[in-house]
């Protein structure tokens, strides 16, 4: 599956090690919770950037501690609908002050790209090969948010505010 | 009327370019329909029986003129010449050709109209009572608190994959119009006893498979608070709702599993750490967004003007304003609800001759400004009372001054198994059959007020459990049967009505009605004890009796 | 969440598999000849629960021509005509069991 990321089609500098294989000394590496949690000090001694998949059914703040061991945390979504990951990724990036990569994996759709960087995802494990390639495209699709997140963009509630302090703003009438 | 901005419509036309994007990849075979089911129900989209349906939204169910012609025109372009309104003051069109969508929604989109999130398990249409901005007796318009969650829930990227559908209703009258208490939340507007303003925060109330009545979680949240409150309840929601059943993955479970003590525990840590953040909203925003509503420039009018005693003086206006006028918050206006419930006809409907006839009325008589009522019926919020008369010939003239609101012919009704592939059974010709029986508009009025609400099956789209009298459609060995309950109701009292006994077929269930208000006529103490009150006094037996007597 | 098609079907009579049209919503059946027809008359009829496997797996196969597809039940006439077999089918082949609101 394409991994997108700052809108273009990367390679994989992550080594996936699911199930009880050694972890290299160097060399970035994704491991599941249960790993990562059950050996949290080897990872910590690595000198290579370490990330971890964290499961959509469990509480994201007991991955707050180790935070600042990782350079990646991938997120879930089993199929598309289950919408767990979003609240995840949110309290990661606003509550936690998380900054490393966060990154969108399992079913991840065309139509998901506005919502999941809205809610802080900047990596991206896209279904299909033509999603991946019309990133930068769809994912400006939107110029309105009407309600705020981490992504720092201004919301239709205050942009408003700024443009009704400016003189001769006309509005739209819906009727007469 | 609230007025659409640049903002507004940009964001609509961006959504119907992506949905045009979303048909294009399905009719291409680029989408299967499993990827693209959730798409386009959250365009309200949906396949019925014989066709794909269009569920459009109308926020707090205000429409305007201009707007009230466009889904004329959808209904005439696209459709076959008539839309239905629902109990969530939503408008819909059931013949509408997939590939045509694209178009209709931009043609909608054009005056501000759409149907993002009408479906999908999303946050739905945000609802209010029909009478908002012009009844007496409201603390503030709820309206504007209305579009505040409107705004906040279009598209809300955290929030548009929830385990199940989620439904929000205002209300800031004592009387609750808006059966806040079978929603997901609920909202009411009051003055604590400091005299503040703010909402008291109801939570987990539905109806379908397992109704439920909301519970309080908070009795008092300040309007700064309310938006983060809100996102604490549905953050809390969308980790811990259940996605492994559909039948328990509402909020309304999750509530029940935790006990509202525990729930709100939940809620309260949440909110803890979100309260001062971006979405405290200041009185600059909330101000925004109430100055985008527009009133009429009311002029100062006598209550009793000559126009109106000489109209009352002709019967049949006199008992079409005795029972669809009300008083409206400034005097020599009146509200006024336009009946959908002809007699023998479908509940709800409406020809798109009538809308546009409707539209026009509105732009002569109401200030261009039309209200959707969850009963399915109309309103002119508001209306001078000089007018009244010359309105009423024009209303009649074209079906819609019925004068049965909020009586026995006044039925809320499903589309049933003549629309919808979740139905065991009809709904609308049992709803016809019964307006049949009480076509006597004395008799529907020495009744008095009576809801009487139709679901086709358990889902309770018609909201069948909360009805003075409910009828739920069953099937079985391929016959149509109707459980009939009795003393529910949706307002500030809301509670599930009773099963009366079994299931009867079809072509009883009117001549159960009929025998459930006979016996109301026979026990009541008064002419003016309410149906609701007589069940709630007797309880269900003796009603029972009567319908089940045999001979 | 296994496939229909994994699960142990069992048909209660001649039946025939109908779906609804992806690009308008019509109601369509599916015929002998690996298509879809608006038809009832033209519909493949099966008698025992394989055929209407078969069938069944043909027509989700379809998924750009055809939404929602299932097994109906249908009756024979004695002319061999083939009829809608419960009031659901006889619905969605004969629309509403009333008059349309439209003005004519």
């Amino acid at each position: 599956m394409p991994l997108v990321k700052n809108t273009e089609v990367v390679s994989d500098r992550y080594i996936r090690i699911l199930d009880d294989a050694p972890i290299p000394a160097s060399g970035a590496v994704l491991v599941p919770a249960e790993r990562f949690l059950a050996d949290a000090a080897e990872f910590a001694a690595r000198n290579a950037e370490t990330g971890v998949i964290w499961p959509n059914n469990q509480d994201i703040d007991k991955l707050a501690p180790h935070l600042d061991k990782l350079a990646l945390v991938a997120l879930v979504f089993p199929k598309y609908q289950d919408g767990r990951a979003y609240s995840q990724a949110r309290i990661l990036r606003e509550r936690h002050g998380y900054r490393g990569e966060l990154r969108a994996t399992g079913a991840v759709l065309r139509d998901q790209f506005v919502f999941m960087l809205r809610a802080g995802f900047d990596s991206f494990e896209v279904k299909k090969d033509a999603d991946a390639r019309a990133f930068g495209s769809v994912s400006k699709r939107y110029s309105v948010f009407y309600q705020p997140t981490g992504d720092g963009r201004l919301t239709a509630f205050r942009k408003r505010l700024q443009v009704s302090a400016a003189p001769g703003r006309e509005l739209h009438s819906a009727s007469r | 009327m609230y007025v659409h901005d640049e903002f507004d419509r940009t964001l609509l036309q961006e959504r119907v370019n992506e949905f045009r994007d979303q048909v294009k990849r399905r009719l291409s075979g680029e989408l299967t329909e499993d990827e693209f089911k959730s798409l386009r129900l959250m365009n309200g989209v949906y396949l019925q029986l014989h066709a794909y349906m269009l569920r459009v939204a109308i926020p707090y169910g205000t429409l305007s003129s201009e707007q009230m012609r466009m889904l004329a025109h959808v209904a005439r372009k696209y459709d076959r010449g008539y839309g239905h309104f629902t109990t969530r003051q939503n408008i819909q069109f059931n013949w509408i050709k997939l590939s045509d969508l694209p178009d209709a929604m931009a043609d909608l989109a054009s005056v501000g109209v759409h149907g993002i999130q009408t479906s999908g398990n999303c946050i739905r249409n945000v609802t209010t009572d029909q009478w908002a901005g012009a009844a007496p007796g409201e603390i503030d318009d709820p309206r504007i608190w209305a579009e505040v969650l409107r705004q906040y829930s279009t598209m809300h990227p955290e929030f548009s994959f929830l385990p199940r559908k989620f439904k929000i209703a205002v209300t800031a009258s004592d009387h609750d119009r808006a059966a806040i208490k079978i929603h997901d939340i609920g909202l009411r507007l009051h003055r604590n006893g400091a005299g503040e303003m703010g909402f008291e925060v109801l939570v987990g109330g539905g109806l379908g498979r397992t109704p439920f009545i909301a519970k309080t979680i908070k009795p008092f949240v300040t309007r700064r608070d309310v938006l983060t409150y809100i996102e604490a309840i549905l953050r809390v929601y969308n980790q811990y709702g259940r996605r492994d059943n559909i039948y328990k993955a509402r909020i309304k479970i999750l509530v029940h599993e935790l006990g509202i003590e525990r729930f709100a525990r939940e809620v309260e840590d949440e909110w803890q750490q979100i309260k001062d953040g971006q979405l405290a909203l200041d009185e600059a925003v909330i101000d925004e967004i109430r100055s985008r509503f527009t009133y009429p420039a009311y002029e100062k009018l006598t209550d009793n003007p000559p126009e109106l005693k000489q109209g009352l003086e002709e019967p049949a206006f006199k008992a079409w304003y005795r029972n669809s006028v009300r008083p409206h918050r400034v005097p020599g206006y009146g509200i006024v609800t336009l009946s959908l419930k002809p007699i023998g006809g479908p509940p709800g409907d409406a020809t798109a001759e009538q809308m546009d006839a409707i539209a026009d009325l509105a732009d002569r008589y109401a200030f261009g400004e039309i209200r959707v009522g969850h009963e399915q019926n109309l309103c002119f919020p508001t209306v001078t009372k000089r007018d009244l008369p010359e309105l009423w010939r024009a209303l009649d003239g074209l079906g819609v001054a019925t004068p049965n609101v909020n009586l026995v012919s006044d039925i809320i009704a499903c589309p049933g198994l003549d629309y919808c592939s979740l139905a065991n059974a009809r709904a609308i010709p049992v709803a016809q059959e019964i307006t049949r029986r009480f076509a006597n508009h004395e008799t529907a009025n020495l009744i008095g007020k009576l809801h009487i609400n139709i679901s086709g099956c358990i889902n309770a789209c018609g909201h069948h459990h909360v009805g003075h009298i409910g009828i739920l459609g069953v099937e079985k060995n391929d016959e149509e049967f109707y459980q009939v309950t009795i003393g529910g109701r949706a307002d500030e009292g809301a509670v599930v009505g009773t099963l009366i006994g079994p299931a009867v077929p079809y072509d009883k269930v009117a001549d159960v009605i009929e025998d459930i208000v006979e016996t109301y006529l026979d026990l009541r103490l008064r002419p003016d004890e309410l149906f609701i009150d007589t069940v709630k006094r007797l309880g269900v037996e003796p009603f029972k009796e009567r319908a089940y007597a045999t001979g | 969440m296994t496939s229909p098609l994994q699960q142990k079907l069992k048909i209660t009579g001649p039946s025939i598999v109908t779906a609804n049209r992806t690009s308008d919503g019509v109601v369509i059946y599916r015929t002998p000849s690996k298509d879809w027809s608006t038809e009832l008359s033209e519909a493949a009829v099966v008698r025992t629960a394989d055929d209407a496997k078969a069938l069944w797996a043909e027509a989700i196969a379809d998924d750009l021509g055809a939404v929602g597809s299932y097994i109906a039940p249908v009756q024979i006439g004695s002319d061999g005509a083939i009829g809608p077999g419960n009031f659901r089918e006889t619905i969605r082949l004969r629309g509403t069991t009333f008059a349309l609101p439209a003005s004519a």
